[in-house]
């Protein structure tokens, strides 16, 4: 499938980009982020403490084990600081 | 009863023209850039496009279920911010003072920690340092 994979803030910065498409057949969050960050050392190092990193499966907030079927858009980010 | 990110600054007795009309009870609550070490010129905030208005009105329309408000408003801005601007506001009103004042508490633990902002803070020498978010806001979510 093809998804489109957003970073934000620190995640952005360390990856070098805000978004990419890719092909995947990750079944879950956690499988996707194996998949990301076997792909170069920035990917590695954006996703080496996971405690860190928050995400989002088509716009709603996910955990690891959330599955990808039929989803569209996943985005990475640290822990939100609103307000 | 809305939600609304934005970039430019807003007046909150422009925003608040209108709004509750016949509650018995309104309560506002507005952040404001501060400086807490003295080398800071302002805040950047990012966030995310779709996700942040929808879950703002997510959470507006979850209060005003749990707290039964007549009305509710959410404002967040983001991009650059100077010191002393302000950043965000919530409006809540209903019937009686309680709920008012409980459902402006619940909107800004959900804000805090589950809504997707990113504060920067940064230094007069251009450089930025993300802020991490705080346990005791963390703590003061799991209330509700």
């Amino acid at each position: 499938m093809t998804l489109d994979v957003l970073y934000f803030a620190w995640l952005r910065e360390r990856i070098g980009q805000p978004r990419e498409r890719i092909e995947t057949d990750a079944a879950t969050v956690r499988d996707l982020v194996a998949e990301l960050a076997a792909k170069d050392e920035w990917h590695a190092a954006a996703f080496s403490d996971m405690s860190a990193v928050r995400c989002a499966v088509d716009q709603q907030l996910a955990e690891l084990d959330t599955s990808l079927n039929e989803v569209r858009e996943v985005a990475f980010f640290p822990p939100m600081t609103g307000g | 009863m809305s939600a609304h990110v934005q970039t430019a600054p807003f007046d909150l007795a422009a925003e608040l023209r209108g709004f509750g009309k016949g509650a018995g009870a309104v309560v506002t609550f507005s952040g404001v850039v501060r400086d807490d070490t003295g080398q800071m010129t302002g805040l950047e905030i990012e966030h995310y496009p779709g996700m942040t208005e929808r879950i703002l009105n997510d959470y507006g329309q979850q209060a005003a279920s749990r707290f039964k408000l007549t009305d509710w408003r959410i404002l967040h801005r983001h991009g650059r911010l100077a010191v002393g601007e302000q950043i965000m506001m919530v409006a809540t009103a209903a019937r009686h003072r309680r709920a008012a004042f409980d459902s402006a508490d619940y909107l800004m633990d959900w804000l805090k920690s589950r809504a997707p902002f990113w504060k920067r803070e940064l230094s007069a020498d251009g450089g930025g340092t993300w802020v991490d978010a705080r346990d005791s806001d963390e703590t003061s979510l799991k209330r509700w």
